[in-house]
């Protein structure tokens, strides 16, 4: 008889735990399942501190259609598998009317199938071009991808009339994938790859790689795709070896950091970057420069950290979707998404978005800027 | 019923797991509860092969994530790349577990201790770097789609099927598992664990014993790998990883070394309790790891075994 209590006693714990997050009331429930922790934290927690402080920033003006919202943040450690278990949770147990994130891809993509399923609007902030390649009705994301990276440093390289380039990119993830898309869309910009090299995400010296780059006679220009600590140092030994070609990076080493590390060495590194890296630096009449402005200030102010380009992508989802709600009249699933995907004109911090039912990301390559590195900040390239 | 009976007479443990495995539907208000309690059961699997390796072979493996890699990507690649029916792939995956396990624990069961944690650790890390530098094959970082288990022109998907086959897999893992430790291997097992010097000298092979249940762990690890990899319908590297590898070893510690209903303890504490705390919001992590902390505190053994010591010790 003692096991059965015990074990009942348990079971009414764990019901009890379980139904704790959870109560009643007529406000409408909006999803999150964001890597708040574990090694993809540096996308997930500006997410989840840019959802919080603007949902409580709307419900201070009364919400939405005179609803207010309740955000729903889960964090899943970016693991797939526990973001998909969170996505059923939301839908079952939570019964949201909308989804905001999934950080990364791979979470991203786990979750598609339930909410497909359920027909609830989902805005990814994830960057793989599967998401919304092939289109799926109820599928959209915020984040511009790899490949419009590729392209804007091509456009940057055809106005300088540079044909011929060579490679170095990282093996980490961020790194491999973006090689692989420069390569894929390669062609179509005029530009041919002559030479490619590739280091460790560890490696400390990257002198032999770009010593054999410096021996070929036809490179006009050099791309460094990659993450973390790796372009810093390609960045070093490429000022010691004084190699004189116009250097590229990706946008994937947009911060602050990346200079301090470089040091001198990053003087006259060409990236491309989203506008919320130079909102200072915009001019007036620039579009987006209010509403970039307006977002560095209040996250740096609330959260009292440096603004990340990342939660403006959370930014973008949660106006993309409020905006949409407010054209619908309702929280209806259907009616909002049909307005999300008529996305017009939206100026967000990532670019300005028009989407259409081919198109569920609708950001052109207006969304990057391309910066160079001058006296240690970035300057507009015009 | 005495309750020592119970959790002594061991297939009487399964039969009550089957029991309550059937009723708890009844209490389930959606497919969410579906889905957590599949988990539970994929994850004890996994549990299962591994406490045989540590709690009663005496060896640790802080590197099994990689064989639930192995058993999840090959129903992943077979179907997509080599056009095998999943259920082929989840056969050949098993096996393929049991042979790379054959050849990597040959030479790695001969250390002990530290050393062995340390070799088995490289392993693991080992597997999940080419699951993720394999692009071509596995989709690299980001991951890719497993279709659907299809038998007979049945396919199982959703999550209360997946309930019923993990929930079924389980009981009958467990059930051979205790029948192999009732049998003279897991007398032998079980001497290991105690004395390696004493079991050789009762005339035991300990290396090939050792390397036997290294094996019968991989597949144990594989099948869940499968499992999971078919229930989710996407696979990541992360599957693979360091942290799941520790999270395995964590089932097995806290619900209970040698004890095979410990593992299930084990996963359910850890898989039921990242969603029973997520009302804490920022406190959550803090508030897992100290519950943890207890558990190992007060309950020293494991759960399982603790809480039937204090039973034994109440009724003299």
């Amino acid at each position: 008889m003692a096991i059965k209590r015990l074990i009942t006693a348990l079971g009414v714990t764990l019901a009890a735990l379980i139904a704790g997050g959870q109560t009643a009331s007529a406000e409408v429930k909006i999803g999150a399942v964001l890597s708040v922790t574990g090694p993809a934290s540096f996308l997930g927690d500006p997410e989840k501190k840019t959802l919080e402080m603007y949902v409580e920033e709307i419900n201070a003006k009364g919400g939405v259609n005179g609803q207010k919202l309740q955000l729903i943040v889960y964090d899943d450690g970016a693991k797939p598998s526990e973001a998909l278990t969170f996505a059923k949770r939301l839908v079952d147990e939570d019964k949201i009317v909308a989804m905001v994130g999934g950080s990364t891809t791979g979470s991203t993509l786990a979750m598609i199938p339930v909410f497909e399923e359920a027909q609830i609007p989902f805005i990814s902030l994830a960057g793989a071009i599967q998401i919304i390649q092939p289109v799926r009705k109820w599928v959209f994301k915020t984040p511009h991808t790899d490949t419009m990276a590729c392209e804007k440093i091509f456009g940057d390289l055809n106005r300088r009339n540079l044909k011929t380039i060579a490679i170095i990119s990282g093996a980490d993830a961020f790194g491999k994938s973006m090689r692989d898309q420069c390569v894929a869309v390669a062609p179509k910009a005029g530009i041919t790859i002559v030479h490619e090299e590739t280091y460790g995400p560890s490696d400390t010296d990257m002198t032999p790689q770009l010593t054999n780059i410096k021996g070929k006679a036809d490179v006009q220009a050099v791309i460094n795709t990659g993450f973390g600590q790796g372009p810093a140092i390609v960045t070093r030994n490429y000022r010691q070896l004084d190699i004189k070609l116009p250097f590229y990076q990706s946008h994937g080493v947009a911060s602050k950091q990346f200079i301090s590390l470089a040091g001198p060495a990053a003087e006259g590194v060409r990236l491309p970057a989203a506008a919320l890296l130079v909102a200072d630096k915009l001019p007036a009449n620039d579009r987006q420069k209010p509403v970039v402005v307006s977002y560095k200030n209040t996250y740096e102010q609330k959260s009292g950290q440096p603004v990340s380009t990342f939660g403006g992508h959370a930014y973008d989802g949660l106006m993309i979707l409020i905006e949409a709600a407010k054209r619908a009249g309702s929280w209806d699933k259907a009616k909002v998404r049909d307005e999300i995907e008529k996305t017009k004109d939206f100026v967000g911090t990532g670019g300005i978005v028009n989407m259409s039912p081919t198109d569920h990301l609708g950001l052109d390559l207006t969304a990057f800027r391309m910066l160079e590195i001058k006296d240690g900040d970035w300057t507009l390239v015009p | 019923m005495n309750v020592r009976v119970l959790l002594n007479s061991r297939l009487m443990a399964i039969v009550a797991v089957a029991g309550i495995a059937a009723v708890l539907p009844a209490f389930f208000p959606s497919a969410y509860y579906y889905r957590v309690a599949a988990l539970v059961f994929v994850f004890a699997l996994a549990a299962i092969g591994l406490n045989l390796l540590m709690g009663f072979a005496g060896q640790v493996s802080l590197g099994h994530a990689g064989f639930i890699g192995i058993g999840a990507y090959a129903v992943a690649v077979g179907p997509t790349h080599f056009g095998l029916p999943p259920w082929l792939s989840f056969v050949a995956g098993a096996a393929l577990s049991a042979i790379v396990a054959f050849l990597v624990g040959r030479p790695i069961l001969r250390l002990k201790g530290h050393y062995l944690a340390v070799a088995t650790l490289g392993f693991g890390v080992l597997l999940s770097i080419v699951f993720t530098n394999e692009a071509k094959l596995t989709g690299g970082p980001d991951g890719m789609s497993v279709p659907h288990l299809v038998l007979f022109g049945w396919a199982a998907r959703g999550s209360e099927t997946w309930y019923w086959i993990s929930a079924v897999s389980f009981m009958i893992g467990a059930a051979l598992a205790l029948n192999l430790l009732d049998s003279p291997a897991g007398r032998a097992l079980r001497a290991i664990h105690d004395s390696e010097v004493a079991a050789r000298m009762l005339g035991i092979d300990v290396a090939r014993m050792k390397l036997t249940v290294f094996v019968i762990s991989a597949v144990y690890a594989s099948i869940a790998g499968s499992y999971l990899a078919l229930f989710n319908g996407l696979i990541t590297p992360e599957v693979s990883g360091f942290l799941r590898s520790i999270e395995l070893v964590a089932m097995v510690v806290l619900g209970g070394m040698g004890s095979i209903m410990g593992s299930l303890v084990g996963s359910a504490i850890l898989v039921v309790l990242p969603q029973a705390l997520t009302f804490l919001h920022d406190y959550e992590h803090m508030a897992l790891g100290l519950i943890l902390m207890g558990v190992l505190i007060f309950l020293r053994g494991g759960v399982v075994p603790s809480v039937a010591a204090m039973f034994a010790r109440r009724r003299p």
